[in-house]
């Protein structure tokens, strides 16, 4: 992919996230910034990567912690998200 | 897949070359894509909210599972043609994920409600720091991520990728460890102001942006070879520090919507590095989700941005030199208030951060049951910034069981304040001072607030005359004729409101 076919993807998205973002229910704010928290952590893609490596023992640490910090937030974010949107009733009756 | 020429030298289609992936890994990654905006999507109501977390985490899952599959360490020669699998490395890697995983859900189990600020401010911090480790990783072993050049150097549009998705990270990182120690109490919430503060904010911004572009440009540009990548990744840690601290707790719910919104940033210039549509997709999500986020609030306050950045709000209020004239108040009693909203036909609660402090918000509840059972009609009133986060309220709220369809923004109720019999302040100040309309000169003006004053009743729980909400502004609605003001904490208060409406 060159960078222009990149940077397509990355402005369309943005115009996804702004419509998309926009219809969010105030009411969910906090488990917005939750939910987005824990998908950012996407970038343990990268991490992965970097642990796998075979050539630099540096990189390979850096990458390894930053599995792991990229782990906290996937599960912990996922997981407090859960548990928020659990407690979200309906009047009953 | 469409091979290289073999005898180029032109770059460009060498890095083309680099990055042609498997079709198949690329879909992966785009379907990933989607679930993450399903994910967001599904937040447009309470009901579809926990199936769009369920795609968030599979888009997750997809992530990691085809990322773990195509990248499966490997020992040999380090094009990987005649290795064979590293199962040492492999475990390892899971053990990380492992480690990861069973911290992050006791935190996530434990945490309470009220601390949901600094809990998002933690993992703000976490993905930053993990946006610089890979940044790092990459710029030791570009290899490993197809970045490097035929000339030995990594591509100069990664090196710029690269030093600026680290500095983003490292402002994220260091921004939201200084939001989490204001949020958690660590340290005060009074802004802390340098002098020159701004001087040195926009140098420090400007070299960065300079050793970013000299680093692109210079030649010594191999695996881990130039020092300048790591002064970009110092200065950066050093502007988030310095960003955050002169910024006040009033402007806290802003600063962590604007870390969020970093963190996306930070993630989406690691997508470009690596050329992942995942991460770049997600990115911009979080990025636009951050900026909307920073925008309502700063809406909510009639705070611009840029103001709410340079700092400083919150500093001047401790001027207690003069010295007011003490107006006249009434003062009710539990019982009084018992008995006026049981004669009445519709309430409206409007709770305050005060109210979550006191802990104070389960009594609430069981006093709207008990004026259900009186026939009365209970409803609540949020603002935007009632709590320390956008939504914090409706979180504390659901958390003591109130039904999410009682609960209403404040441009959707505050058209029924004049057919309101009781207007119910318990721990809120600001949201309902009419000066922001009036008084030119309130610090609070231009701010959309309650017209309580038109309820026939308004009730207002407050711990002493003393205090006055965030911005320091007294508030003429404690000494208006229906004013009543019920003095105590605010939990026990309701509570006795409870024992009073009880028989």
């Amino acid at each position: 992919m060159d960078f222009v076919t990149i940077l397509s993807i990355f402005v369309l998205a943005c115009f996804v996230g702004y419509y998309v973002v926009w219809s969010v229910t105030p009411a969910l704010h906090t488990p917005l910034m939750a939910v987005t928290n824990a998908i950012s952590s996407v970038i343990i893609v990268g991490a992965l990567i970097a642990a796998a490596g075979a050539d630099s023992p540096a990189a390979k640490w850096l990458g390894l912690l930053g599995v792991v910090l990229a782990s906290v937030n996937i599960f912990g974010g996922f997981a407090v998200t859960a548990r928020m949107l659990a407690m979200y009733k309906k009047k009953e009756r | 897949m469409i091979l290289p020429p073999t005898n180029t030298t032109d770059l460009s289609i060498v890095a083309d070359a680099a990055h042609a992936v498997n079709p198949w890994v690329a879909l992966a990654y785009l379907v990933a894509g989607v679930c993450f905006i399903l994910a967001l999507r599904g937040l447009s109501s309470p009901a579809s909210s926990r199936r769009g977390n369920r795609f968030g985490m599979a888009g997750m899952l997809i992530a990691v599972v085809t990322t773990l599959v195509t990248h499966f360490p490997v020992i040999g020669p380090p094009d990987g043609s005649e290795g064979w699998p590293d199962y040492f490395s492999f475990g390892e890697i899971l053990a990380a994920i492992a480690i990861g995983a069973i911290i992050g859900l006791t935190t996530a189990r434990r945490i309470q409600m009220t601390a949901m600020p600094q809990l998002v401010a933690a993992f703000h911090s976490l993905v930053g720091l993990a946006a610089v480790l890979v940044a790092g990783a990459a710029f030791l072993n570009p290899g490993a991520f197809d970045i490097l050049g035929l000339d030995g150097n990594i591509l100069a549009v990664s090196r710029i990728e690269m030093a600026l998705g680290a500095a983003i990270g490292a402002i994220t990182f260091s921004g939201s460890v200084i939001a989490f120690a204001k949020l958690n109490g660590n340290m005060s919430g009074k802004p802390i102001l340098l002098p020159a503060r701004h001087v040195i904010n926009l140098g420090t911004l400007a070299a960065i942006l300079a050793l970013t572009a000299s680093y692109a440009h210079s030649n010594a540009a191999g695996p881990g070879e130039n020092v300048l990548f790591w002064i970009i990744v110092a200065l950066a840690f050093a502007i988030g520090f310095l960003l955050i601290i002169p910024i006040g707790g009033a402007d806290m719910p802003v600063v962590v919507s604007m870390l969020n919104s970093y963190s996306g940033w930070a993630a989406a210039a690691m997508g470009f590095t690596l050329h992942n549509t995942a991460m770049i997709i997600t990115g911009a999500l979080v990025g636009s989700s951050g900026a909307i986020l920073s925008y309502i609030m700063c809406r909510a306050m009639n705070r611009s941005f840029i103001s709410v950045i340079a700092g400083g709000f919150g500093a001047e209020s401790s001027s207690g030199g003069e010295a007011k004239e003490q107006r006249p108040y009434k003062q009710g009693s539990a019982e009084d208030a018992a008995f006026m909203l049981k004669q009445a036909e519709t309430v409206i609660i409007i709770p305050g951060y005060g109210m979550a402090v006191a802990q104070a918000q389960h009594a609430l509840r069981e006093m709207a049951d008990l004026l259900k059972a009186e026939g009365v009609g209970v409803k609540y009133a949020i603002h935007p910034v009632a709590g320390r986060m956008p939504g914090h309220m409706n979180v504390l709220l659901a958390e003591a069981q109130v039904p999410y369809d009682e609960v209403f923004e404040l441009e959707d109720i505050n058209s029924e304040f004049a057919q309101a019999d009781v207007a119910f302040i318990i721990g809120a100040n600001d949201v309902v001072n009419p000066a922001a309309r009036t008084d030119k000169g309130s610090p609070i003006y231009g701010m959309p607030v309650f017209d309580v004053e038109k309820a026939k009743t308004i009730m207002f729980i407050k711990r002493s005359m003393g205090g006055v909400g965030y911005a320091g502004v007294d508030n003429d609605v404690f000494y208006l004729d229906q004013t009543m003001m019920l003095l105590s904490d605010a939990k026990k208060m309701v509570e006795e409101i409870n024992k009073a409406l009880a028989h």
